[in-house]
């Protein structure tokens, strides 16, 4: 393969030499060798590595399709519903860069579940990659405030719902709940000055961050190389040129691999784009085909899915205050997982059955909670749910105790690959 | 493991029962955005006897009549009977403050009923209006209870009355629980004339609350087709260069 350092000796082209001339100014060739073709991935990675770069194009889908709607969009509540509905019918192209992006920040959750599943399945938040996972939660907040943020600008009836039962969790601070509310809104309820400040929120405060941190993700899994499904460490084991034997170039090798995974992404992507954009409400909830109306509250309200699972372990608590600190909980134990865990091994190929027990718990709890979250709370319901909070936080809090007396399987020094 | 997965299965097996209750009975609307000749209906029939009260403000005249395989001058003979030009969107003159005098609610915009309430719910509300004498505008609706809206269609579907089960109890109400539907005075249309009428007004919203859909379906064929030939391409380039992995 004609690396670009080859070009360059072959040359004497005028790409050769403009290459020169900027590798002199700027570590072009360097970088590219560092990052991507000479940077050493495990050749064992399988089916849940492509979430990763996945979550990187669902990013790039919602920065451009995102700067295109921002051209018709209006940030003000008189002007907003009916601008989104003038992207929809009358702007060229306007119905499929909006459903791209509506579509997109599902996809976005989607992809970045899996990935962080990938993590918890195969250990690959721990010892040396903390910070690594560290970089990667702050993401997931970064990305859980765009599309909270995101999600009250179409300013239907749900969008202005939703925003008002969000923005009320913060009323359970003691002392300054009301005040931090009124702070957050910019009034005393949700209104044309929040919506505005929203915008800027979603626009470019948060992507701004997104990306910021998308590049520290990267440096540092770059600096730490990548896990895989065996959890051993490649760079253990390096041939006489210093390379690790278990160790394949990102480019091409993962790079023409991504690509598989990218195809196979754009087409359930676009089946949902052009055959179910609201997927049946899920993506877009019918409610939100009505202006916002304050004095209206919509039947049932609900986030949108990838909230529900937090949104449920809420509801199942009596106490509103008790109810918002859990759902936190929910979402920041996730950052501990590092000292959290016990274990000596990283995959779940050599981890005993205990743990194995508590992740497939964990998993279902997640997708029940999920789904109780869309569902009026019935008794029946609330009970569930607080069943099924048990075992998601039994995952978290009782993994100190299981993951060290779990009985493990001999890791293996070298990666299992079988060429194909 | 297994004593779990008996507890989620019994916890789930009542839940199918809950889904089927919970609010009026819907028919279904089988709307269907391709049968261009019901659209053409609907729109006469939208305009004709929606319009007057309700605005489409996001819908365009022009858009609409190029959407539903008609020329300009056809849109202008047949559905505009304002001095509005084609460019411009369905809006009303009624002032939002006398049809709140009027009606005692401002009608809503119907651009986008049919995807905030659901076809089969504006189908079954606009079948289901019943004579109510207790009521200031003489009509009411079982899908919407207690509805501002008149029966607009009642020339055409005649004058229904509800039938409630159960006995009349002391206050002499026995509106217990809704029977069914009975033709009091017949109207100019028979019940499978009204109800196709209805069906086309409802296919005609589906398609307003959505002038895409139509260049939506059709175009996802040719994309779709693309991205399988391109991944099928991508798996071979992959085989390819992984064969150097052992």
């Amino acid at each position: 393969m004609g690396s670009t350092s080859q070009t360059a000796k072959a040359g004497g082209g005028r790409l050769a030499a403009l290459t020169t001339w900027i590798d002199d100014r700027f570590p072009m060739t360097k970088m590219w060798k560092e990052q991507v073709s000479e940077y050493y991935a495990p050749k064992n990675m399988n089916f849940w590595y492509f979430f990763g770069s996945l979550a990187l194009l669902v990013m790039v889908i919602q920065i451009v399709t995102g700067i295109f709607l921002t051209m018709n969009y209006k940030p003000a509540a008189a002007d907003a519903f009916g601008s989104v509905e003038y992207i929809m019918r009358d702007v060229e192209w306007g119905w499929l860069i909006r459903y791209m992006h509506s579509t997109g920040a599902s996809a976005f959750f989607v992809v970045v579940y899996l990935h962080m599943f990938r993590a918890l399945l195969y250990g690959s938040y721990q010892k040396p990659r903390e910070l690594l996972w560290i970089f990667g939660m702050l993401i997931y907040f970064v990305l859980m405030g765009l599309a909270f943020f995101g999600y009250l600008l179409p300013w239907g009836n749900m969008s202005y719902w939703g925003a008002q039962v969000i923005v009320s969790l913060f009323g359970a601070v003691p002392v300054v709940g009301d005040s931090l509310m009124e702070w957050i809104r910019g009034d005393y309820y949700i209104s044309d000055i929040t919506l505005n400040r929203f915008f800027a929120l979603h626009v470019i405060a948060l992507p701004l961050v997104l990306v910021f941190l998308v590049i520290a993700h990267l440096i540092a899994l770059h600096e730490v190389g990548s896990n895989n499904p065996d959890g051993v460490e490649i760079k253990k084991v390096k041939g006489p040129d210093g390379i690790p034997l278990d160790g394949i170039p990102f480019h091409p090798y993962y790079t023409v691999k991504d690509i598989v995974g990218v195809g196979v992404f754009l087409i359930i992507f676009s089946l949902v784009i052009f055959y179910a954009p609201t997927m049946g409400g899920l993506f877009l909830e019918a409610p939100n085909f009505d202006p916002a109306n304050p004095l209206q509250t919509p039947a049932h309200i609900a986030p949108v899915w990838y909230f529900t699972p937090f949104y449920a372990i809420l509801r199942a608590v009596p106490s509103k205050s008790m109810g918002a600190l859990l759902m936190g909980a929910a979402v920041v134990l996730f950052v501990f997982l590092p000292w959290l865990d016990r274990g000596k091994v990283k995959s779940i190929r050599y981890r005993g059955p205990l743990f194995k027990f508590f992740l497939f718990s964990f998993a279902i709890s997640f997708v029940v909670l999920g789904w109780l979250g869309l569902q009026p709370a019935t008794p029946l319901f609330t009970n569930m749910a607080r069943f099924f909070s048990v075992v998601y936080f039994a995952f978290f809090l009782l993994m100190p105790w299981y993951s060290s007396i779990d009985k493990t399987k001999p890791v293996p020094t070298r990666v299992t690959y079988h060429a194909h | 493991m297994r004593t779990k997965l008996l507890i989620l299965a019994a916890a789930f097996a009542p839940v199918a029962a809950f889904a089927a209750g919970g609010g009026a009975h819907l028919d279904p609307a089988n709307a269907d955005v391709t049968n261009k000749a019901s659209l053409q209906r609907g729109a006469a029939n939208f305009v004709n006897y929606c319009l007057g009260c309700h605005s489409a403000q996001y819908v365009r005249y022009n858009r609409m009549a190029a959407d539903l395989g008609l020329s300009e001058q056809q849109l202008i003979d047949n559905l505009m009977f304002t001095t509005d030009s084609p460019h411009q969107t369905m809006r009303i003159g009624i002032k939002a403050e006398d049809a709140k005098r009027w009606f005692g609610v401002v009608p809503p915009d119907l651009s986008l009923i049919a995807r905030s309430r659901g076809a089969d719910y504006v189908y079954t509300f606009l079948r289901s209006f019943y004579a109510d004498p207790a009521k200031a505008s003489g009509w009411n609706n079982t899908v919407l209870p207690g509805t501002a809206m008149p029966h607009v269609l009642w020339e055409l579907q005649g004058i229904q009355e509800a039938v409630w089960a159960g006995e009349p109890d002391a206050a002499g109400d026995v509106r217990h629980e809704f029977k069914e539907f009975r033709i009091a005075t017949p109207g100019k249309m028979t019940v499978e004339e009204y109800d196709a009428f209805v069906r086309d007004t409802v296919n005609f919203l589906v398609y307003i609350g959505e002038p895409a859909q139509l260049q939506r379906r059709a175009l996802g064929v040719p994309v779709i087709a693309f991205l399988v030939f391109f991944t099928l391409l991508a798996y071979a380039l992959k085989k390819e260069y992984w064969k150097d992995v052992k």
